[in-house]
């Protein structure tokens, strides 16, 4: 047997910290002889999925309940979206049923020393780790987007294994942990000019799609905001398997460059633009928001919506964090979109909320939104810019 | 035949087998165990109680979730035999404490066969 543990883990892994510690180790140290890990190490910050009642079902609630006797986080740990906002579900057309439930989950959570905020974004939020710190997070975009822009290191984690490394503080050390397996091994040259986050998540799904599971290499793009990085890590980690990208001058990993290059051109996003966009549909669904809309974002978004009104059969959801909604709400975001008619909801977002049979058709910026409304609502769907989907809720 | 114990356990039971991946998530019913995957090698086929012997799992992560769920309806397999345990599978077997063992030749088992798992030590064995 390959992987050593110390005396403190083997105590963890014998029952003498608990019950959920004695599961959560044997989670970790079986992820890590699969993966044939020398050892563990220590993780100062766990993002968890897997919070939705709408995915987890009765089943997985159960397993929380039993982890919640006698587990409790040993680093500071967030929880990605649920089925709803958590506040004002009601307004949203969220049924009494699902919300009771889903605050189940929630309060399980919170026993365990989760911080419930329910965001795909914990790192606009608070859980916001330093270069080279490992971490262990589930959520594509969100391990997309520290191993890549912030330079933390982890590896794609699912739901049990997230919480698992949450009881110990510890994860197994392969994959993403070492510094070997994160070299760059495919450049992608961008001949195309990117200005919105929307082009940024035209540009992960191309690139997504080429590359799989091997890692990027991107040049080409002169400058990128925290938005457009955002919206870029969804969009490779949805399409592609991506948990990790270099983008030339901009992200701050250090890697080789490799010498396989392919091109990336105009005509490669006005194909998947073209993919992304159904053919008659009848919009009567705009959500802005996945992953989780900035405090920036809102703010643009509000003096658009300023004085008008949201047209008759449409409904419009921004979907944020609640720290984040809360800064709306002080900086009189809220009350401008709101008042519009669109509602600004949190903790949850529209590829989790249970929405199927609700709406026809999604007009979103977000590549990744248009992934799930299809495949899990069933919904037809069109990707514009932000400025074009407000257009089209108010005409 | 000598593998990896991936969750320990000693069952003998009947040998369900395929040459196709598995998603728990979307391909398995949760509350029956029957495989409902549109094309799947063993769709309209029960899993439940069975020695199940499959290459390896595909999906998504919410997968670990499905095998805990078919363990509390009591739907779940006796035991799992892979080529490669991926770890979705690996963290359901866990999380729902069901026998598992990797690393072994499934072309050496047939369905219909009686098998011995015997994870505590690793080994799976043909008794008829």
């Amino acid at each position: 047997m390959g992987l050593e543990l110390t005396s403190e883990e083997k105590m963890m892994l014998d029952g003498k910290h608990g019950k959920a510690t004695r599961k959560a180790m044997e989670i970790i140290t079986t992820l890590g002889e699969i993966y044939g890990a020398k050892r563990l190490i220590p993780v100062s910050s766990v993002q968890i999925a897997g919070v939705s009642y709408h995915n987890l079902g009765e089943a997985g609630l159960e397993y929380l309940k039993e982890m919640a006797e006698d587990g409790r986080t040993k680093v500071l740990t967030t929880l990605n979206p649920a089925g709803m906002d958590l506040e004002e579900w009601k307004k949203h057309g969220i049924s009494e049923d699902f919300a009771k439930n889903q605050q189940r989950v929630v309060d399980i959570f919170e026993k365990m020393g989760v911080v419930t905020t329910c965001t795909c974004t914990p790192y606009l939020i608070g859980n916001l780790p330093h270069y080279g710190e490992h971490i262990a997070w589930a959520e594509s975009s969100a391990v997309c987007f520290s191993n890549s822009v912030i330079g933390a290191l982890t590896n794609r984690e699912g739901g049990p294994s997230a919480l698992a490394s949450s009881l110990t503080g510890r994860t197994a050390e392969y994959g993403l942990h070492l510094q070997e397996n994160r070299i760059a091994e495919v450049k992608y040259e961008v001949q195309s000019k990117l200005t919105k986050p929307y082009d940024f998540g035209l540009l992960g799904y191309v690139i997504g799609e080429r590359t799989g599971r091997t890692i990027p290499y991107i040049t080409g793009i002169s400058k990128a905001t925290t938005e457009d990085l955002k919206s870029f890590s969804a969009s490779v980690a949805t399409y592609g398997g991506v948990a990790l990208f270099h983008m030339e001058g901009i992200t701050p990993n250090r890697t080789t460059i490799p010498t396989k290059t392919e091109l990336v051109t105009e005509d490669d996003l006005n194909r998947v633009r073209i993919q992304l966009d159904d053919k008659e549909v009848d919009i009567d669904f705009i959500s802005i928001g996945c992953p989780h809309a900035s405090i920036k974002e809102i703010g643009r978004i509000a003096e658009m919506l300023d004085g008008k009104k949201v047209a008759d059969g449409k409904t419009v959801w921004i979907t944020t964090a609640k720290p984040t909604k809360d800064i709306a709400m002080k900086m009189g975001y809220y009350d401008k979109i709101e008042k519009a008619g669109a509602f600004l909801v949190a903790d949850a977002c529209c590829a989790v909320a249970p929405l199927k049979g609700k709406f026809k058709g999604l007009m979103t910026d977000s590549a990744k939104a248009c992934f799930y409304a299809r495949g899990k609502n069933n919904f037809k769907t069109e990707i514009r810019t932000v400025e074009e989907c407000i257009q089209e809720a108010i005409s | 035949m000598q593998g990896r114990i991936i969750f320990k356990g000693k069952v003998i039971g009947e040998a369900l087998v395929t040459g196709d991946d598995i998603s728990f998530y979307g391909g398995c019913d949760p509350e029956t165990g029957e495989i409902v995957e549109r094309g799947h090698h063993l769709e309209g086929k029960s899993i439940s109680g069975k020695i199940l012997v499959f290459p390896t799992g595909k999906g998504s992560t919410v997968g670990s979730y499905v095998l805990y769920a078919l363990k509390k309806a009591g739907k779940a397999p006796l035991a799992l035999i892979n080529k490669t345990t991926d770890p979705v599978v690996a963290v359901g077997c866990i999380i729902s404490e069901i026998p598992a063992v990797d690393q072994i030749d499934i072309s050496k088992i047939k369905t219909g066969q009686k098998v011995e798992v015997d994870a505590e030590n690793g080994v799976v064995s043909v008794i008829e």
